[in-house]
């Protein structure tokens, strides 16, 4: 009796003294890294390939290499505006989705439930959307849901989650407790958007009408569509086997007649591809043996053969010189 | 005879509302300490594995749908086998039990080790809930053996109360560590170890091996103040049936502990009204959607019917002890129905705040009382795999439950799918109500 309240005193003292010692070592040694905002010489106006340094977790112009940027788990800019997302410590998991302008001034933040995932600003850089993964949300407890949000900087209003637009699936109207979007973005008209829906274990291209507060969808196995910049065509992923270490292939669909071809990289994308012209699309893939992402690129036509771009990056972005 | 509060006064002392009562046996205590840090160190881990996983090393969200889909299915096999390994004899009740509380410890020393190797965190993960599935079935088998028969409503009170105080506090702690260390996740890791292991120690030090014994009581650990619950939690401890699994897979004990016609009923009722059942996450989507809650506290719902559960469980298992425990697990889903009705009605808080009362009502009615209704159907070398295989078929009629109502929600959409289901569970109380048998098997 008595020693085994002994024993008990001293496994306690032992493992959680232990486990005190791990945690104030852990404290010492300094955890993730710090959000930084960008340098004042880091701005929009010098045009290239801006994208996510791995190493650094801040934004950075190719050429030129420098991290200057502020960290951002995602990144995209189109017009004028520049869309940053970032994981706030702690938990429950939140992210905070940063606006900024061409001088990375602080123009709107956002703070939403869940991991930055996905990133976009209509090509005006009026309407931007993001994505993020809800962890531990509603029906499959344990899996992920994706929340995805609408902001609409002409009026300042924020959609915090499209998922109750009215949805139609073929012919009729569709309601389920399992519906997810992610990966919207915007067309030149600042109103059509496209997105991928999941509901039911398949995956939908939908194109949406923010005023008219409606979607369809066009077409099954799309996700994470990204329309051209001349608004003809989506790239997005397909589902191509039920290996779930490489279930995707990065195809191009044709908005017009709605046909489809794949592109030259074989390895499986896990990225909403970026266009960086009419003609060339960028991605990230995880790097060999190690726990970064290079950005690749690959012809939209689904010739030539892919090709290292960036190095320990990804959020891969062109921005073109300011249209002044 | 050991008295657990030093007067003989009733459970209203303020203080501990949990576990204070007069005949709780040290053996259930020590049951509920060790469930109460075992959860403690199961829930920090639940809590930041995902953000561990996507954040930290880059996982994608479908490999961790992957990873966590991917042992599911063993668990009601494995439920089974731990019940029959522990009927054995010779005391092996808390040797499967300890073996599962050490293989779920020691899964996070294998989550720490693995670094960012995809097959490592699997196979930790796979531990974990192969340690869960083996434990449970013994460790509700020792309740029942050490507790008399007639106090055994309050024992599974004692000991769930103590459980959800531990799946409250989990995400607490690892929100202070993250917070201590600025996201290091292995801390996390290592404390969830430490802790895990505590667990094993106290079941080891306080829980005779034999508790079917008459047994020396122990002085039991303090009972714990209930959680403060300041913090969101993913999924506090909806049902301690842990994980659905695909398909029934009958061990071959199955079929000789069903033979009794007394225990059948029970399993043919929990299953018929486990199938009338649509699952909590549907009722928190409901509420959040009903609510227009912002989405920041989405996590609060669940706290908030664990925080209800905790507090009735034991006054819920006395008086299960009085009036017979039918009589409790019934009305535990007429409250059920009751959340579903209330959820039909116009959204506001008033509503939230019933429904959830009212899913902690259903919690603290049913759960332990399930067991406690159960166990005394049962021979004592066929406790634990009877209450497998009871476990077992009430957690694979809520999957099928769950998936109705999702089918139900597509068809009709969401009010009428939740009309739906209220018939069902109504149509399910009646058929229960007459196939439990009345006080006599109490």
């Amino acid at each position: 009796m008595k020693s085994r309240s002994t024993a008990l005193v001293l496994a306690v003292l032992v493992l959680l003294g232990g486990a005190l010692g791990y945690v104030l070592h852990a404290r010492e040694r300094g955890g993730g890294p710090q959000l930084v905002a960008a340098e004042a010489s880091f701005t929009l106006e010098e045009p290239g390939l801006y994208y996510r340094d791995t190493a650094t977790g801040r934004v950075a112009r190719s050429p030129g290499g420098v991290a200057d940027g502020p960290s951002c788990a995602r990144f995209y800019a189109a017009g004028d505006r520049a869309l940053c997302l970032r994981a706030l410590p702690g938990t429950p998991a939140r992210t905070e989705a940063v606006v900024y302008d061409r001088r990375f001034t602080e123009l709107r933040k956002v703070t939403v439930p869940g991991i930055p995932n996905r990133a976009r600003v209509s090509p005006s850089g009026q309407v931007l959307s993001w994505t993020t993964f809800a962890v531990g949300d509603s029906y499959a407890a344990g899996r992920f849901s994706t929340r995805t949000s609408v902001l609409d900087l002409r009026t300042g209003y924020l959609i915090k989650s499209v998922e109750e637009i009215p949805l139609t699936i073929g012919d009729t109207r569709y309601h389920a407790a399992d519906i997810n979007y992610w990966g919207v973005n915007f067309a030149a008209d600042d109103n059509r958007f496209y997105a991928t829906v999941s509901t039911g274990g398949r995956t939908h291209l939908v194109e949406g009408d923010l005023k008219a507060w409606s979607a369809r969808t066009l077409r099954e196995n799309v996700e994470c569509p990204s329309l051209s910049p001349d608004g003809t065509r989506i790239a997005f992923k397909k589902k191509v086997s039920a290996d779930p270490v490489a279930p995707w292939r990065l195809y191009v669909l044709d908005l017009a007649d709605l046909r489809e071809h794949p592109l030259a990289e074989t390895r499986s994308v896990d990225d909403q591809a970026a266009w960086l012209d009419d003609g060339t699309l960028a991605y990230a893939l995880p790097a060999h043996g190690s726990k970064a992402t290079d950005v690749w690129s690959t012809p939209a036509d689904g010739s030539g053969t892919p090709s290292l771009v960036l190095p320990g990056a990804s959020s891969p972005v062109t921005v073109p010189p300011a249209s002044r | 005879m050991m008295y657990l509060a030093t007067t003989g006064r009733r459970s209203d002392a303020p203080p501990r509302p949990v576990g204070v009562g007069r005949r709780v046996p040290g053996t259930v205590v020590a049951l509920g300490a060790v469930s109460l840090v075992t959860d403690i160190s199961s829930e920090m881990v639940t809590a930041v594995l995902p953000l561990y996983l996507v954040l930290g090393l880059g996982l994608s969200p479908l490999q961790f749908g992957f990873f966590d889909g991917l042992f599911n299915g063993a668990t009601a096999l494995v439920r089974l086998l731990g019940g029959r390994l522990a009927d054995r004899g010779g005391g092996r009740h808390r040797t499967v039990a300890g073996a599962g509380y050490l293989l779920s410890a020691l899964s996070r020393l294998g989550l720490l080790l693995a670094g960012g190797a995809a097959g490592g965190i699997a196979a930790a993960m796979a531990a974990d809930r192969l340690g869960k599935g083996v434990r449970t079935a013994p460790r509700d088998a020792m309740i029942t053996l050490s507790a008399p028969p007639e106090a055994l409503g309050r024992a599974f009170g004692v000991h769930r109360a103590m459980d959800t105080t531990g799946a409250l506090l989990g995400p607490l702690v690892a929100f202070l560590v993250l917070w201590a260390t600025a996201d290091a996740y292995d801390a996390v890791f290592v404390v969830s170890f430490a802790t895990g292991l505590l667990g094993v120690v106290v079941l080891g030090l306080f829980v005779p091996a034999d508790p079917g014994a008459p047994t020396t009581l122990v002085r039991p650990t303090r009972v714990p103040k209930p959680a403060p619950v300041p913090k969101p939690a993913p999924s506090p401890k909806p049902a301690p049936v842990p994980k659905p699994a695909p398909s029934p897979k009958p061990v071959r004990t199955a079929p000789r502990v069903l033979a009794d016609p007394a225990f059948r009923r029970v399993v043919v009722a929990a299953a018929l009204l486990g199938a009338a059942t649509i699952g909590d996450s549907f009722l928190y989507l409901l509420l959040q959607r009903g609510l227009d809650l912002p989405a920041a506290l989405f996590p609060l719902l669940p706290l908030g019917s664990a925080a209800c559960y905790l507090l009735l469980a034991v006054p819920a298992g006395r008086l299960a002890d009085r009036s017979g425990r039918r009589i409790p697990f019934l009305l535990g889903h007429g409250a059920l129905l009751a959340a579903y009705l209330t959820l039909l009605a116009p959204a506001g808080p008033a509503v939230a705040v019933l429904v959830l009362v009212l899913l902690g009502v259903f919690y603290a009615a049913t759960d332990g009382v399930l067991m406690a209704l159960a166990a005394p159907a049962l021979p004592v070398r066929g406790r634990a795999s009877g209450l497998a295989v009871l476990q077992t078929g009430q957690a694979l009629a809520r999957l099928v439950g769950a998936a109705g109502f999702g089918a139900a929600w597509t068809w009709w959409g969401p009010r009428p799918a939740l009309a739906a289901a209220a018939l069902a569970l109504a149509v399910a109380l009646t058929a229960a109500w007459r196939i439990l048998p009345g006080r006599k098997a109490r």
